[in-house]
């Protein structure tokens, strides 16, 4: 156990906008799984390929000499027709049925992606740069990547205009309606198919925007899309389907908690106390729920 | 005996055996199971002989056909190790045009060209493991040339041991296949522990001899925690404090609160190395993060394309090699390593880093090993390559006994920059330093 951050009390500012701030990019993807979770009852195992897919696509830019920021306007619109494309594909095919094999068809789409971009970008680790510089705080103690800090602005907004959207437009209702009752909302004439298929590709559009932000943050490479895809998973187990602002919050809850943990337990300890912390949960919650039940009975 | 166990285990399985009383229909129904067993045991008893006799023709096939001799090897073609997998095949492949070209390999008064049998190993372990058993056992290869990476050439070492078939490898540093007793393995480069030992003392001479404060962060796997042995001993040696010791998750590309408590404790020396991504994760985030230190030193500077892909963010990076073209060792192949890095470029169209080096310099001590020989045996062709004591383009080559070798140091380059144009430059061992090692590394303020 390493004490150095309450020594250098410091440290704790640091971790803390660390931890939000990475906190927020993983909220960004599990907005997408929580979304089509929730309304299709899939869990997309090929989530994480699907953020890296979308960083190569800024890469792509960066490597054409397009500042690689604009990846977060032109990967999500590509990402949302091949999010498209994929449920036409694949995803139609199993929406209905058992969550295993759900499970089973987009794993194999995570295997397919990776040696696609493997073939496609190369094996390489490759990073795209923003040049965006650094913002120093406390006497230059506490540093914030300013292509962080963007990255951040740049999910809050996406996070809060996918919350207007499904709100406001009609598109947006009727994912809502679908969500809640497939059968009825195909009785009352939603087109749950046209449903099903754009809100797999709202999905990949929001990797899409992830990967973007990734590609200029941390670094791209065809097999890193594991620790995502778990990341995003565990943040809607924690936040709930359908629970768009506790996703937001469970993002940086996690990010933060995780920061500390790499400075008080050790980065060897940092994953496992992440997963040690998603056990407690669920251990807590189902006592609260049996206490519940006894209440009713 | 076998099938009365298996009769046992069905019978502990389907609670049968443990009831104590038994039916006559029980008794019945086991018998039946029993006969059924037989059967089954016949028919697999049959189909595995057929399978060994038909893989015994398979193996009675010469290993030298004519005037070739053919060496095996699983090299990844596709997966997480396909770019250093190239590198690894293209090193090989140049350098049996070349031997070929220059007259093959004399055995017995009589020419021999090279050949190498290819297999794609995935980057999977298990999957070299079973194509070193195919080469072996199917296609009857009795040479082997190494795959890369520390991983893979621990998945094939045991196999090729074995079958007690010789394998010269190039890509596997990892100290762990130099404690296993092996005798048919032999590593043309330095081990894992050596690669940032020598920057450990270069810090420390130049703190006039003092001892130095060392952080460090290394990733968790064979290779990169046997380098993170090597600066424990170092540390030991000079009396240096380690004050930082980091163990990076694989799956983590982030070193953020690495770098703060790096900033907070000010260390003499900071070392990384958690592969390509370490690398350029490292060199973004200190740079993000204005981390000032006196000395940065890294592994996989030349597989991630540090200097290329960070430009000036990775000047004064101190980096580890097996090999560095600047460097004055030659053969009658290759000449020197800058003629190997000009006949490297215009036949693969990009300058070879050091995995294709070391990769060629494995086929030049097979063909002094098999002349040495004078003789196909592989008993005798083993011996002949526990005495190699060679000098190639790639530095010098003498194996100890558990065949690692002994006779190469590693080399230090620094990344330089003038203008955007950044390169490599050595710095140690003195011997062939090309330029003087700039320290401390000048602050982010003033750079």
């Amino acid at each position: 156990m390493d004490l150095l951050i309450f020594q250098v009390p410091i440290l704790m500012v640091q971790a803390s906008l660390d931890g939000a701030l990475l906190g927020i990019l993983f909220a960004l993807i599990a907005y997408g799984m929580a979304l089509q979770w929730g309304v299709m009852n899939i869990i997309n195992i090929a989530q994480g390929e699907m953020v890296i897919l979308g960083g190569y696509i800024a890469y792509t830019m960066y490597v054409m000499g397009i500042h690689p920021a604009y990846g977060v306007i032109v990967s999500p619109i590509i990402m949302y027709f091949i999010g498209w494309l994929l449920y036409k594909l694949v995803i139609n095919r199993v929406v209905d049925r058992d969550l295993f094999i759900s499970i089973l068809a987009t794993f194999g789409i995570s295997i397919l992606t990776q040696q696609l971009m493997n073939f496609i970008f190369g094996a390489d680790v490759v990073v795209a740069q923003s040049n965006f510089g650094t913002t120093l705080l406390f006497d230059d103690m506490v540093t914030l990547p300013n292509a962080k800090i963007f990255s951040a602005l740049v999910g809050i907004i996406f996070a809060i205009g996918l919350v207007l959207y499904m709100k406001k437009s009609k598109l947006g209702r009727a994912i809502r309606a679908t969500s809640q009752n497939a059968r009825a909302a195909k009785i009352l004439g939603i087109d749950t198919e046209r449903v099903y298929a754009a809100t797999f590709g709202i999905n990949a559009a929001l990797c899409g925007v992830a990967g973007a932000l990734i590609s200029i943050t941390f670094t791209l490479h065809p097999y890193v899309g594991l620790p995502y895809t778990v990341r995003s998973f565990m943040i809607v187990i924690i936040a709930g389907l359908g629970n768009l602002p506790g996703v937001a919050l469970s993002g940086m809850g996690l990010g933060v908690f995780e920061e500390f943990s790499d400075y008080i337990l050790g980065t060897e300890f940092r994953i496992g106390s992440v997963f040690t912390l998603l056990v407690l949960i669920l251990v807590y919650r189902r006592f609260r729920l049996s206490r519940k039940r006894e209440y009713l009975e | 005996m076998w099938v009365t166990m298996v009769s046992i285990g069905y019978r502990c399985s389907s609670g049968i055996g443990l009831s104590g009383e038994r039916t006559i229909d029980e008794l019945k129904i086991n018998h039946d199971m029993e006969e059924k067993m037989l059967k089954i045991f016949h028919k697999t008893l049959v189909t595995t002989v057929s399978v060994v006799a038909l893989m015994a023709t398979a193996v009675t096939q010469a290993r030298v056909d004519g005037d070739t001799i053919t060496l095996g090897a699983a090299v990844s073609e596709t997966g997480k190790y396909s770019t250093n997998g190239k590198h690894t095949r293209n090193g090989y492949n140049l350098a049996v045009k070349r031997i070929n070209e220059m007259g093959g390999v004399t055995v017995g008064g009589k020419s021999y060209k090279f050949k190498i049998t290819y297999y794609d190993d995935e980057s999977n372990s298990g999957r070299a493991a079973q194509l070193a058993e195919r080469l072996i056992k199917q296609d009857g290869v009795k040479y082997m040339l190494g795959p890369y990476s520390s991983g893979l050439t621990k998945a094939i070492a045991p196999v090729t041991e074995e079958n007690k078939i010789p394998m010269v490898e190039a890509n596997g540093a990892s100290r762990s296949l130099f404690t296993k007793g092996y005798k048919y393995l032999f590593a043309v480069l330095s081990a894992a522990n050596q690669y940032l030992e020598v920057a450990i003392d270069l810090a420390v001479e130049k703190n006039g001899g003092k001892p130095v404060k060392i952080a460090m962060a290394f990733e968790q796997d064979a290779f990169s925690q046997d380098v993170r042995l090597g600066i424990v001993e170092a540390a030991e040696r000079t009396s240096s404090d380690i004050i930082i010791d980091d163990k990076l998750p694989k799956e983590l590309n982030d070193m953020a609160a690495t770098l703060a408590k790096v900033k907070a404790t000010r260390p003499d020396v900071l070392v990384v190395s958690g592969h390509s991504k370490g690398a350029l994760t490292a060199i973004r985030q200190i740079s993000e993060m204005k981390v000032d230190v006196p000395m940065l030193a890294m592994t996989h500077c030349d597989a991630s394309k540090l200097a290329k892909q960070h430009g000036k963010k990775s000047e004064y990076a101190l980096c580890a090699a097996q090999w560095h073209k600047s460097l004055s060792y030659s053969d009658g192949f290759f000449g020197d390593g800058k003629k190997f890095d000009s006949d490297f470029t215009s036949e693969y169209g990009y300058a070879p880093p050091y995995q294709a080096a070391e990769s060629a310099a494995a086929l030049l001590v097979w063909k002094a090993a098999f002349e040495r020989a004078n003789s196909f045996d592989t008993e005798k062709v083993r011996d002949a390559l526990a005495l190699t004591d060679m000098q190639t383009f790639y530095g010098n080559i003498k194996f100890s006994s558990a065949g690692q070798n002994i006779a190469k140091p590693m080399v230090l380059f620094q990344v330089r920059c003038e203008g955007d144009e950044c390169e490599n430059r050595v710095v140690a061992p003195t011997k062939w330093a090309s330029a003087e090692l700039v320290h401390p590394i000048p602050k982010w303020s003033d750079r």
